[in-house]
Parts: C-alpha cells; structure tokens; sequence
C-alpha cells in the first residue's frame, strides 16, 4: 500500500490526534457502514503482480500478428529517446502546473506544444490539449454553436464514424442536431450537396476530416468554401492521422477556422486505445472560445520570461456554469511526448517518414490491387490507408486472414453498411515488404475459393 | 534571444537538415502526391538528438513533481505514483495492442478491463462500472448525460434543475451546463455540511440530480448524507457522487450504501496513477442497477470465460471517446488493487485519514483552521486572520512553501473559506515528513509577523519570481512566431 507508517508512528500520531483508534477517526453512521466483505482482486507482494500482469499480457496474441490496422489508430516508430525523457519523475508525477514558479519547465513544453499544432495545422493558436480526437471535434463544435447562435452542425459521412459517435453525445446533451453530408462516389465528401445544405444558414459548422476515414485526401471546392462564408457557417478540419500534417497542406489552406485532432500518430502508444492526445487549434478570433488550458508567455516580477496558464476566466474553475468546456484534466503528459516527437523529428524526419507511409502504402496498394477478386474502388490520393473492395463479405476475409497470423485491416461493413465487401487497409513507415507479401499471398489463397453465398 | 537564465525555445535552435537518422532519406513527396495537395513549407526545426535530450532534461529540472518532494494539494490526491505499475503498462503486449484488434485476440486486455470493472463495483457499492471517461470532469458529463436520457424517457423532461453544494468542485457546474440543466447552489451550513433542511428547501419535482462529495472538500464527512439522498430520491432525482474524495473511506462506508446512483473516481487519483503534468487522467463511471443500460459504449461483459466488447446497446447514451479507456491507466489502477486488495485498500484510507488529521492538529497550533475537528483525507486552513493583522494572503504563504521546497496546498478552494489553504498529504508520506512541512510552515507563519515583505517576495530561490498573470491575460502570448 506503499505507506511508510509503522505501528509506533500510528500510536503516536493518533495520541496526537487526541483519538483512540483508528476505527473511531474513520467511523461513519450506522446505516451507511460497509457491511459485506468486499470483492477486489486479491493483494499480492510485488514480484506475483508482474507475474499475473505478465500472464494476462500473453493473451494479447493481436500484438504478434502482422497488421495492417489504421483508422484513427497508428503504429509508427517512436525513438527511445522519448521514453527516457517523457518518464523523467519531474514531468510524470507533476500535477498541472498551478503553481508557475516551480513548473516553468512544463509550461514552457506546453507552449512549445501549442507553438508546433498551429505550425502543422496553420492556425493562430492552439490549447494545450483535450482528451482525442473525438472529444475535440465535439468541443471545437461546441465553439461554433456558441460563436454563430446556431443550434446545428453539419459532418461529413467521411469523418471517422466514431468521432461522429461522440460529437453526437455531446450534442445530445446540449439538445443540438447533428447532420452529415453523403460521400460522393469518388470516396470523398460530396462538396456539392454539403454547399446546398449550407444554404438553409441553419449549420453553426461544417467538419471535414482529411485525410478521410476512408483515407482519401479531402480537397474542399471554392464552392463549398464561398458557400460556408456566405452562410456564415464555421469550417471545422478534422485530423485523424497528424502525421499527414507532415505533407499535407494544412487545413487552414481550404479556410478551416478550426482544427480538431488526434496527435497519437507522434509517439504515442496504441495501448488499445488510450490514453492519445485530442488538439484544438484555431484563428485568432476564436480565442476566448478555446476550450480548456492555455499557457502563455509572460515576465516575471524581475522581468524575466516567464510562462503561466492564462485566459483562465473561460474556465470551470472561475466560470464554472459558463465556462466555455468543463475539462479539467487533460492529456498534458501525452502532449509532452508529441512534442518531444516533434522535436527529435523535426522537419526533416517527419518528410521523411510521411514519405515512407506514402510509399509503403502505395507498394501496399498495389499488391493488393493485383490480387484477382479485388478492387480499389477509389481513385482519390491517400495518405497511408486505402479502401480494398474484396467482392465478398469483408468479414470472411479477415477471418480468413487470422488463421495466417494478419490482421488485415477494418471491416468497413461495421460503420458503413454498404461497404461490407469492403477493408480500410494501413502501412506505414514500419509495415515491412514481408509483410505486404504474406498479406497479398493469404488473400490470393483465401480468394482463390469461389465465395459460398 | 531569452534572457541569460531562461531556456531558449526549441524553435530557436538547430539549424535544417541537423536531422536525426530514424529513418532512410524519403523521396520527394510529388512522387506520391499532386503538387496542390501539398503543404508549401514545414516551418520546423531540425535539432540533434542530444540537443532535444538536453532541452527537455533542462525543463525537468524546471519542473515539481511527487519524486522531489512534498505535494500536498488538497482534492488531488498527489501520493506516491509505484514504478511498477509504468512497468506493466508499458509492457509491449498492452502497449502495442491496436483498438481494433479482434476481441479473441486481445483478451489480457479485456480481462484487466473486466477484473477492474468488477473491483470497482464492489468496493464503491455501484452495479457497475464504465471505464469509459477520460477523466473526472468527463465521467461526470457522462452521468449527466445518462440522468438526462433517463428522465426524458420516462417523460420526466421538467427536471432540468442540478443541485450543486458551495463546496463542490467547478466542474461540476459546467458538466451541467453542457447537459443543458440549471445549476442550483446549495449553501452550507455553519458546520460546513449540508444539511436536510436546506435540501428540502431546493429539491422538487424539477430536480434532475443532486452532485455531492463526501467527505466534502473540507475535508468533512456528510453524516446527514443517507437522510439527504432520501429526500432527493423521494423527490425523484438522482444522487451523483464525485469520487475526487474516494481515498477518505475506502473499507468504511460506499457510495453505493450512502444512496447514491451515479459516480465517478479519478483513478489518477486515488488509485497511483501518474497526474502527468495535468493528465491524463482515467474516470470511471459507475451507477446503479437502475442507470445500467445507460452506460456509454463499448462495456466489457464476460461470456463464460471469454471477454468481449459490447457496443450493441441501445439505451446507451453512446460513447465518450475516440476508444474504448484511457486503457493504459486501466492497467496501472489494477495493479495498485493487486498491490493492496481489499484490506490493503481500507489500511489506505485510514493511514490518509490519520495523516490528514495529524497535520490539521500541527497547524492549527499556529494557523486558523476554521472547522477544527476531526476531519477525512484533507482539511481547510485560513490566512484570513493573518491577513487582516499583517496584509499577508493565502498567496504569499503558498509561494512562501515553495522556497522551503514543498509543493503549495489548493489555494482559494472551497470558495466559501476566504483566504483557504487546502491540505492534503496523502498516506503514503511519514510522519518525519508532515512534522517538517508544518515546522516550514510554522516558521513562514512567524515570519509573516515580522517581515512581511518577505513573504511578499517570495519565492526568491525558484528559477523565476512571481509571473505577471496580469499581461498573460492581457497581452495573450500562446505560440511562437517565426
């Protein structure tokens, strides 16, 4: 229980105290005392507790599988160096940095994080983190219902289905409506439908997400650009992979006010799942709307430069019912470690490794393509991950694929009911040419016998 | 250029194409996509990876934690964070398991969701568990929203009103907020409890929820908390509980026995999981048998010996999050149950308790502590009288301790205690700890007595001196600019 109390230092302090026991300082009524024995897994010394963990860990057999898994999740390589700093004890075992005397080193990584998010997306500013990318498109929506008066937003059908999942639990507290704009048959957001939606001046936003969930790179039209300036409708940018950050021209080049994404692609684990790290970055205008923390730049009573959070009136703990986001905690620990990503990378090393992805998964790509029964039904620009149309049930496939040690990507069929023939398919810097070809190899085999119906 | 003892940002140093060798040089990137689709310039800096090492051990060392000492911010729960459990989590079979693996494939990790679910459960009296919530201020969003749908579809959508205590922490308020309802705040009484009479004067028929924490952030313990549930239940509304206090009476009394519906625990709190510089946190949500099928999506069920995912739930108010938990801190909040188990935990809860209780009798010996007797995990202290007789503030004292090398307590926090210190120290620190952090504190108070100014300076020995909030604020400076 990792308390350093022995029996003495109890009795003194309770003598102290003024108290007799232990059980008398903790004593609560009659009616409200535990009764029954509690059902928590048993205490164990420390060297059987990595034991069980290390057998519960074996069971994870999905880790040794070659895998081509994405879709708002990604294997990249992270250099040690991350580790031996992000799990320095002064950065790991800091609370938030209330106090800014003794936590300048955290504030100014902060602000490091902030300055690299508006470097990637082209935006003014950026906060200093929500919880993913999900809970980011869902807050930075809530900026533009506040901003515009407005009590709808409009999605693109693109946008990762279960960031749409979550903007519409958000939504459904605030009692807003939530509407998406097809895809249009090249597998990106049919700009043309979305710009006649934005007429009706109804929609406090539109989200697009590029690259999309399908992988395609999103090229708003003019119309579709002009048609939200005209309606006076917010253009929010979604970013699933911010690796693609890297060469893609950023979402402020199609007029994006705000950024919404997910930073776990720099150096974060997959860890089935969380924790990642949501970034909110927009144009100045909308700066007191931010959500959460922000850390500034200031001096200090010498004059020196000093860092501290600031803008603290938008928040829970000042405002509380009308701050503008009720976080609290962050993820600043997973920022910590995408900025150090950032900064061991550099410039040089992101080209380099959005180069690698774009290569790995055209060779992907293309050997899937050469497999007879299998088609790319789009032709669109991708990033690192791409629609393979199977000719059967996508799920029978990847079952197919198991039973060789792959996991072959996601079953679109789960989020999109048309596209059941359909698997979102994902390479990256560490996807090797072994790998593709055992992939290209069991589908050939699995689709070799004809399809039972 | 910073001035001599500041750290020059990483934008400010290396110079193009200093690039680490990760990888093999790339092709250009036209060979894969059309020239229009890309970006025009990458205006980021190239730096060595000694230089990056440098720079973030420098700000380390710039940086307070639990491992350099004392932290004893009340509400937060700093206690000692086990390496072991960063062993664990970070183990390459959960670190590198991918959120779409196939649930057959990745049952370990199903498991330590399940075996943690169901501790949970039992230790807090609740039904079950959603691991769900990233964070506290999450999970209560999460129960709001679960109240909200289950009162629409029992055609209850009057109930729009959320009784929050004065004592309650910010969040609670704007998670309201962002659920639509209006907040009604409850005063507490000279005691600084809630008090039965006072909740029948605010609940009704309009009563949604009515958000409470117990032991309360004075650190005291709502023994009126059955009778005041009773009310609200008669009411018809629904009893959340915020787990920021958990670590008060574990082994003593549960949520779940005291009447309340909904809940949340901060496992970053009570349960060793590192705070990280502000997160990230874990928050589960618990709730009655009645608030089941309202949990968000996905909830880990067991099926025989096989786990699974199960998103098929159709009165669930949907998920929270892009994946399924904060699943890393999932592990390390188990491993710290397995460290304890159900004995271990209640010792947890009495050492905190008696800590807490040990330090509120050292302080007050010099210091107002304006509820004095006995108290939970942590107590309120006051600089009022201080600051009428001298002009020093709860600020200056705060800023006084972090010259002796302690964290500073929750500053101004309740916001009924004017000029409020709140201390919590946590189990996990020795007595030789607490006796030299209220002797620092003793000195600081005698000091305030003599030589104001002094503490008005202060802090002189940090690697800065009090920040101008005021031009933060003013002149906001978020980003560099190239």
């Amino acid at each position: 229980m990792y308390a350093p109390h022995t029996e003495r230092d109890v009795e003194q302090m309770l003598q102290t105290i003024g108290i007799a026991s232990l059980d008398e300082l903790l004593r609560v009524p009659a009616e409200i005392a535990l009764k029954q024995k509690l059902d928590v897994v048993p205490a164990l010394p420390e060297y059987l507790i990595q034991r069980r963990f290390a057998h519960l860990a074996a069971q994870n057999q999905g880790v040794e599988y070659r895998s081509f898994l994405g879709a708002g999740s990604y294997r990249h390589y992270v250099p040690p160096a991350i580790a031996a700093l992000a799990m320095r004890g002064e950065f790991l075992t800091a609370y938030t940095p209330y106090q800014a005397e003794v936590s300048q080193g955290y504030l100014q990584a902060i602000y490091e994080w902030q300055t690299y998010i508006c470097l990637l997306t082209g935006m003014d500013l950026a906060d200093a983190s929500v919880y993913d990318g999900a809970t980011a498109l869902a807050e930075a929506a809530i900026m533009a219902l506040g901003a515009s008066g407005r009590r709808k937003v409009l999605v693109s059908r693109a946008i990762h289905p279960n960031y749409r999942a979550v903007l519409r639990t958000y939504c459904d507290g605030l009692d807003v409506e939530v509407d998406e704009v097809a895809f249009a048959r090249g597998g990106v957001t049919d700009y043309r439908l979305a710009a006649e939606m934005l007429a009706t001046k109804e929609y406090a936003a539109i989200a697009i997400q590029s690259p999309n969930f399908l992988g395609n790179v999103e090229e708003p039209s003019s119309d579709l650009t002009q048609a939200a300036s005209a309606s006076g409708t917010i253009p929010i940018g979604v970013v699933a992979e911010a690796l693609a950050l890297a060469a893609l021209a950023p979402p402020a080049a199609w007029g994006a006010q705000i950024v919404a994404g997910e930073a776990q692609s720099f150096g974060v684990a997959m860890a089935y799942g969380g924790p990642y790290v949501g970034f909110i970055a927009a144009t100045e205008e909308h700066m007191r709307r931010i959500p959460g923390r922000l850390v500034g730049k200031t001096v200090d009573n010498a004059g020196r430069t000093a860092y501290v959070l600031t803008l603290q009136a938008r928040e829970q703990h000042i405002r509380r019912e009308r701050a503008t986001s009720n976080i609290c905690t962050n993820q600043a620990h997973c920022a910590l470690i995408a900025t150090i990503y950032l900064a061991l990378l550099g410039k040089t090393g992101l080209r380099d490794a959005a180069a690698l992805n774009l290569a790995r998964s055209r060779e992907l790509a293309s050997a899937v393509a050469n497999v007879a029964g299998i088609r790319l039904p789009y032709d669109a620009p991708f990033f690192n991950e791409f629609v393979a149309d199977v000719g059967r049930p996508a799920r029978d496939v990847l079952a197919g694929l198991r039973a060789n040690r792959i996991l072959g990507g996601v079953d679109l069929g789960r989020f999109y009911p048309e596209l059941d023939s359909c698997i979102l398919m994902t390479a990256t810097e560490l996807t090797t040419t072994g790998d593709i070809a055992a992939l290209a190899g069991a589908l050939k085999e699995i689709l070799r016998v004809p399809a039972h119906v | 250029m910073s001035e001599a003892g500041a750290i020059a940002l990483i934008f400010e140093s290396g110079q193009e194409g200093r690039a680490n060798r990760y990888f093999e040089q790339g092709k250009p990137l036209e060979n894969f996509l059309p020239r229009q689709l890309l970006r025009d310039e990458l205006p980021l800096p190239d730096n060595s990876e000694l230089d990056v090492v440098r720079h973030f051990t420098r700000l380390s060392q710039r940086t307070f934690g639990i491992d350099l000492g004392f932290y004893p911010l009340g509400s937060c729960t700093m206690k000692y964070n086990p390496r072991v459990n960063d062993a664990i989590a970070t183990r390459p079979e959960f670190a590198e398991l991918h959120p779409y693996t196939p649930d057959d494939l990745a049952q370990g990790a199903l498991a330590v969701m399940y075996e943690l679910e169901r501790s949970l459960s039992s230790l807090f009296g609740m039904a079950a568990f959603s691991l769900n919530p990233s964070a506290g201020a999450h999970a209560e969003l999460g129960a709001l929203l679960i109240a909200k749908k289950y009162f629409k579809e029992r055609g209850e959508t009057s109930r729009d009103k959320v009784i929050v205590p004065d004592t309650a922490h910010g969040t609670n308020p704007a998670s309201a907020a962002m659920c639509g309802f209006k907040v009604i705040s409850m005063p507490s009484n000279e005691r600084g409890r809630v008090s039965v009479a006072e909740i029948r004067k605010v609940v009704g028929a309009d009563t949604a929820v009515c958000m409470m924490t117990n032991p309360n952030t004075l650190g005291l313990f709502e023994e009126e908390i059955a009778a005041i549930a009773a009310v609200v239940h008669e009411a018809g509304g629904l009893m959340y509980y915020d787990g920021a206090n958990a670590n008060a009476i574990m082994g003593y009394t549960r949520p779940g026995d005291m009447g309340f519906d909904l809940m949340h625990l901060n496992t970053h709190k009570t349960f060793t999981i590192p705070h990280g510089g502000g997160g990230a946190g874990h928050g589960p949500l618990g709730v009655a048998a009645h608030l089941v099928d309202y949990l968000p999506t996905p909830v880990v069920v067991r099926e025989e010996s096989n786990f699974h995912l199960d998103f098929d739930r159709p009165k669930s108010i949907g998920p929270l999050r892009s994946f399924w938990s904060n699943f890393a801190h999932a592990v390390r909040a188990l491993a710290y149950l397995y460290a304890n188990g159900s004995e271990g935990l209640k010792r947890v809860s009495q050492l905190a308790v008696l800590n807490a209780n040990y330090l509120r009798v050292k302080i007050a010996e010099f210091l107002e502590t304006p509820y004095p007797e006995i108290c939970r995990h942590e107590f309120v202290a006051s600089a009022q009288r201080l600051k009428k007789q001298n002009g020093v503030r709860a600020l200056d004292l705060a800023k006084a301790l972090l010259d002796y090398g302690y964290m500073a307590p929750t500053m101004y926090f309740p916001l009924l205690v004017p000029e409020c210190l709140m201390i919590e120290p946590t189990e996990t620190e020795s007595k030789e700890t607490l006796d030299a952090f209220a002797e620092a504190l003793a000195k600081i108070v005698q000091r305030a007595h003599t030589d104001p100014q002094a503490l008005f300076d202060a802090p002189v020995t940090t690697v800065v001196g009090r920040v101008d909030e005021t031009r933060a604020a003013r002149q906001p400076d978020l980003r560099w600019r190239p």
